[in-house]
């Protein structure tokens, strides 16, 4: 690659290169249909998946762009998926609407923690960010008259989608509802990074004192970015509540936060497609060893993280894109 | 005359009981090249650390043109033209060097808010940061990473960031720190090569390069400034004399 673009020495066409439609994005996304014809009986895995491909990219966007390092990023996940479930509860269950409120109630719960988060860095971001996690979920879990707490928010009930597709047995509904919302969001995460603001951000994660040095607005980006990623956070916690018709705490735990951030450094952060990677990895192996012995299923994942943070620091599709970059290197 | 483009008043700094900087006076005006040399410890890069805001004086105030700055941050003082560069590289290691200068310029601009445009679509800003990069010789490297970049092209790149935000004033700490002598001449001349729009103040060891690039020169020893004048003056201070050749054998 270096050899590549040293030789393309015009800025504009080396940056419309970068930002171009790569022909393994397009197979990427058409394979994301496969599901309807190979494997219709797992459809509703499937939505699970790109359910949590969406948390993972909403992760991605503050983690591998501007570096900041959540565990308690399911403080939005799950705010969302409550707000979805208590607005249907309380009589409303158009779906569109809803994920919309659940988007912003997100946001906002997002904008007001990113003041605190804007603050800190390294071990202390990390330990404010789980913090503000574990604090969610007790509020959830004493709340219990309004979250149902350890039972479960009951009487969840979702109109059909547009008024004509019904939430399926089989997950058909379900999945092309997050499949859509997933690719929509995607395409506003591509765009976002290709910005500017993607490049700002980058800086942020690269070096915060040099971005004083050149006058950037360091804490304002920070601030927008974290917003930005709760709201989609707070989209992909909507999307489980409306397409399993129930919220559990599980939506607002510590291990959905871990569970999260596991994907997206086996993916590889900062590239966007890591965590949707990562999510169809680690949910298929979930499914897949849990089958097998559903007590362990973690042990077989422990192997393979390690494995990953060793050998391929920049997660599965980091070592895939050094593997492509040195081999066109020797074929020229 | 007209009012100095950066002057401090009375600025003290300590860190406990050290001293690092006690009653700095200056005042540079417009275009002038000023060289700060001084031993080892003499406070020169804690200077340059209060005047961009990257430390808070104890005491004193410092002023861009009429302008008080003395309580805003850095990156404040960097939006109304008074840059910084680093001792040590303070780069972006995986942006490339265009994508740097860029980032630098769309802070400038106001346009790093936008998240709704793609890079490419600001061709007055990728023009820009190439044309600065071209000035600096890098452009040949522009679409490199800047981890990847020879050190010394490192080194430009600092000077090349400081430029893209259109500087009032200038400040370089040991611009040519760790590059080999032979190597410095890209460096120098890049230097010498500045807008006379510009005032520049750098910190240098080498007393050639001082001598050939400064208009006047500021001595400081043990957190105080010795004595201001021209290159003549300050070589025939003998007080200078005492402190760089009294002090030599201190190292």
């Amino acid at each position: 690659m270096a050899v590549m673009s040293s030789a393309v020495t015009n800025p504009h066409q080396f940056l419309q290169a970068q930002n171009r439609w790569h022909w393994i994005e397009v197979a990427f996304w058409l394979a994301t249909l496969l599901p309807f014809v190979l494997t219709p009986s797992y459809l509703s895995l499937a939505s699970q998946i790109a359910i949590t491909a969406l948390f993972a990219l909403s992760l991605d966007l503050i983690l591998g762009y501007a570096g900041i390092v959540s565990l308690g990023h399911a403080a939005f996940f799950g705010f969302g998926a409550y707000t979805a479930g208590l607005i249907s509860k309380w009589g409303w269950g158009e779906p569109l609407s809803g994920l919309l409120i659940a988007a912003f109630s997100a946001a906002v719960l997002g904008y007001l923690m990113s003041f605190i988060i804007a603050r800190f860095r390294h071990l202390t971001l990390i330990m404010m960010t789980l913090g503000l996690g574990l604090l969610l979920f007790e509020v959830a879990n004493k709340a219990s008259w309004l979250t149902g707490g350890a039972d479960g928010l009951q009487g969840v009930h979702m109109w059909p989608l547009l008024g004509m597709f019904r939430f399926d047995l089989y997950g058909y509904t379900a999945y092309t509802y997050a499949l859509i919302v997933l690719f929509l969001l995607f395409l506003l995460s591509r765009r976002l990074t290709n910005s500017p603001f993607g490049l700002a951000l980058r800086g942020i994660r690269e070096n915060l004192t040099r971005m004083r040095a050149i006058g950037a607005t360091s804490r304002s980006h920070i601030r927008t970015v974290y917003t930005i990623s709760a709201a989609i956070a707070g989209v992909a916690g909507g999307l489980l509540t409306q397409t399993t018709e129930t919220v559990s705490l599980g939506v607002v735990d510590f291990q959905r936060s871990a569970d999260v951030l596991v994907i997206l450094v086996l993916g590889g952060a900062g590239r966007l497609y890591g965590g949707l990677i990562g999510a169809i990895i680690f949910m298929v192996a979930r499914d897949q060893f849990s089958g097998i012995n559903p007590q362990y299923w973690y042990f077989p994942i422990g192997v393979l993280l390690i494995a990953v943070v060793m050998f391929l620091p920049n997660g599965i599709l980091g070592g895939l894109a050094r593997l492509v970059a040195s081999w066109r290197s020797r074929s020229q | 005359m007209s009012t100095p483009v950066l002057s401090t008043r009375g600025l003290d700094k300590n860190f406990g009981s050290l001293v690092v900087a006690k009653d700095i006076e200056i005042a540079l005006p417009k275009g002038v090249r000023y060289a700060l040399i001084g031993p080892n410890g003499a406070g020169k890069t804690t200077l340059i650390n209060l005047i961009t805001g990257m430390l808070q004086p104890d005491v004193g105030q410092i002023f861009l043109g009429d302008e008080e700055i003395t309580r805003l941050g850095p990156e404040q003082r960097v939006r109304r033209g008074l840059v910084r560069t680093f001792q040590i590289n303070t780069l972006f290691p995986n942006l490339t060097a265009l994508e740097a200068v860029t980032l630098a310029v769309c802070e400038r601009r106001g346009d790093a808010k936008t998240w709704w445009r793609p890079i490419t679509a600001y061709g007055e800003v990728l023009d820009e940061a190439y044309s600065i990069l071209t000035s600096l010789l890098l452009a040949p490297v522009c679409n490199r990473p800047t981890r990847e970049l020879a050190y010394g092209q490192q080194r430009l790149l600092e000077i090349a960031l400081a430029l893209a935000t259109r500087p009032k004033v200038l400040l370089l700490d040991e611009p040519a720190a760790g590059v080999p002598r032979d190597e410095s001449s890209e460096l120098f001349a890049a230097i010498t090569s500045l807008s006379q729009d510009i005032t520049v103040l750098f910190i240098e060891h080498d007393m050639n390069i001082v001598f050939k690039l400064a208009s006047r020169i500021i001595v400081m020893v043990g957190g105080r400034i010795l004595v201001e004048g021209t290159p003549a003056e300050i070589a025939a201070d003998p007080r200078v004399r005492e402190v760089y050749l009294g002090g030599a054998h201190h190292g």
